[in-house]
């Protein structure tokens, strides 16, 4: 293969990348924005949700249907589980941001061991809806992949439109902005803060649901997509959704291409760089308010 | 109407509100005058349901209003406008006031009686809220306060930093409200503003309320004020 056609099959296996990041990643930067915590647990609920795709592609006999089963079933489970778990663990501890991260590293550890009791340590594929391949003059390429690109796009659109043009959104805003000032106003935080909890974790299990059928749904699998989340939650800016998109799409692509031409640990040099420059010379982040 | 009744309450463990007792009568305005520190903001949150209350009774028209989350409070009809102002500074006018309309189930109909007030307002409806001048802000303050179509008003320093013609148009808006019989309870701590718009006048220090007085008889140099506001 030329260098041209190298180039497009990087970046398409990159604009892959940064699509399914972007979900998670914009999962996490709610929560950060809105409720002020850290949510450590993250990269467990996205792993829950391809677990739990597995489980539910094997109970559905037809591989399309099983698939469109757990792109619905699992964000709405663990969404509910999320929002059990603010409700009943974090608002104890009224959301303060240490005991919060205290609490999410061990919930990260129960949610591990509950998915390796429960579905046991083996990697677990999910067919593919369908098997589609898309033949270019250079290369074949995966049909699903593409279409894991449009779905994250579509599911990303509808997060920018229920934030900025909807009443939920707005609810979210003015809790992000003023809690005690929304209260004044009607708004019920506790209800909000599990509402965003529970999006946030809902929208790393569609990311996981998503990649499944091209990575194997695996106990472990979470570290990865919360490493990356964090690292370009930080580089977008504390709760900016725009800052986070871009930055998903920035890591994303630098991954998928990098670790195409180069080895793939010069991917990971370039990312936990890029987070160390913006750290020293943008604390707040590309797209975050100076606090 | 509202009603608190030997009223306790802090900050976590700090106490600052002692024993108050006080009532804001509809169609009146009652103000609450004291230092720097006398716990008269303390007063407002605590009605708001925003502070630990340790002892006493809030009510509206009888019913009970601090076993209540705080969030319920404002859906009984409490709009607060809080010191400082206090926008959701990031989103534009037309959302604040949204927010304000939301908060007991309001429509368009309220929105227009209140940006009728506020003319300059509907000039700035896509503004962030952030980038009004302060006079601006203030108005948005009290117009998304408003948009409760409250029986109660709590203002707490609506004037303070703002310029003579801004502040009459404010002490107008108040005066209409109390004529169309809300009760309002106004922090103010300029005496001549004081004498010009309060039915009633009560003198909080260290958290106690000192001395509830009507406004008739109170004059502009009168020893209350030198000893509860040092003026
Ligand atoms: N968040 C807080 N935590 C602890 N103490 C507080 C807090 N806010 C206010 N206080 C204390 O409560 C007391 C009353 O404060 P408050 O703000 O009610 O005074 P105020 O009468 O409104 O004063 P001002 O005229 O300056 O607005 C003060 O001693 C203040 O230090
Ligand atoms: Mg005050």
């Amino acid at each position: 293969m030329g260098t041209g056609p190298l180039l497009l099959l990087a970046t398409l296996e990159g604009t892959v990348m940064a699509a399914v990041l972007a979900l998670a990643a914009v999962g996490l930067s709610l929560s950060f924005g809105v409720m002020r915590v850290v949510n450590v647990a993250h990269g467990e609920f996205f792993m829950l949700g391809a677990v739990l795709a597995w489980a539910v592609a094997q109970a559905v006999p037809s591989a399309p249907l099983g698939f469109v089963a757990a792109l619905v079933i699992c964000p709405v489970l663990v969404g509910a589980l999320a929002y059990a778990i603010d409700a009943g663990l974090l608002r104890r501890l009224k959301h303060d941001p240490e005991a919060t991260i205290v609490a999410t590293i061990g919930l990260s550890y129960i949610l591990q061991q509950g998915a390796l009791s429960l579905f046991g340590p083996d990697a677990r594929p999910v067919e593919a809806p369908f098997t589609l391949r898309l033949q270019l003059p250079w290369f074949g390429y995966s049909g699903y992949k593409l279409f894991v690109v449009v779905a994250a796009a579509l599911v990303l659109l509808a997060v920018w439109w229920v934030m900025t043009r909807s009443r939920a959104g707005l609810v979210m805003r003015a809790t992000q902005i003023d809690r005690a000032t929304a209260r004044a106003f009607g708004i019920n935080v506790d209800r909000v803060y599990a509402g965003t909890f529970a999006l946030g974790a809902g929208l790393a299990a569609v990311a996981a649901v998503l990649i499944v059928p091209i990575q194997q749904a695996h106990y472990l699998m979470g570290h990865d997509p919360l490493l990356l989340s964090f690292i370009v939650v930080i580089i977008g800016g504390l709760g900016s959704i725009r800052g986070t998109l871009i930055a998903a799409l920035v890591i994303g692509l630098a991954d998928g291409i990098l670790s195409m031409l180069y080895p793939p640990t010069l991917a990971k040099i370039f990312a936990t760089l890029a987070v160390a420059l913006v750290l020293v010379f943008r604390p707040q982040g590309l797209f975050g308010a100076r606090p | 109407m509202l009603r608190i009744e030997r009223l306790s309450g802090g900050y976590g463990p700090t106490q600052v509100l002692r024993d108050v007792t006080l009532e804001v009568p509809e169609g009146e305005v009652t103000c609450v005058m004291g230092r720097n520190g006398a716990g008269k903001t303390t007063l407002m949150r605590a009605i708001m349901g925003q502070i630990t209350r340790s002892a006493g009774q809030i009510s509206l028209q009888g019913q009970p209003l601090q076993s209540l989350p705080a969030y319920e409070v404002p859906r009984q009809g409490i709009g607060y406008v809080p010191q400082g102002r206090r926008l959701f500074g990031a989103m534009t006018v037309a959302e604040n006031l949204e927010i304000g309309l939301m908060t007991r189930g309001k429509g368009a109909q309220t929105r227009e009686t209140v940006l009728a007030l506020f003319p300059r307002l509907r000039e700035r409806l896509d503004q962030a809220a952030g980038t009004l001048s302060g006079g601006e802000q203030q108005m948005l303050a009290l117009a998304r306060a408003l948009c409760l179509d409250p029986a109660v008003l709590l203002l707490d320093e609506p004037t303070e930093g703002l310029q003579p013609s801004m502040i009459q148009l404010i002490r107008d808006t108040v005066t209409t409200l109390r004529d169309q019989g809300v009760a309002i309870l106004l922090v103010e701590q300029r005496v001549e503003a004081v004498l010009n718009i309060a039915d009633r006048v009560a003198f909080m220090e260290h958290g106690r309320m000192a001395e509830i007085t009507p406004a008739q008889g109170l004059v502009p140099d009168g020893a209350i004020f030198q000893r509860y506001v040092g003026v």
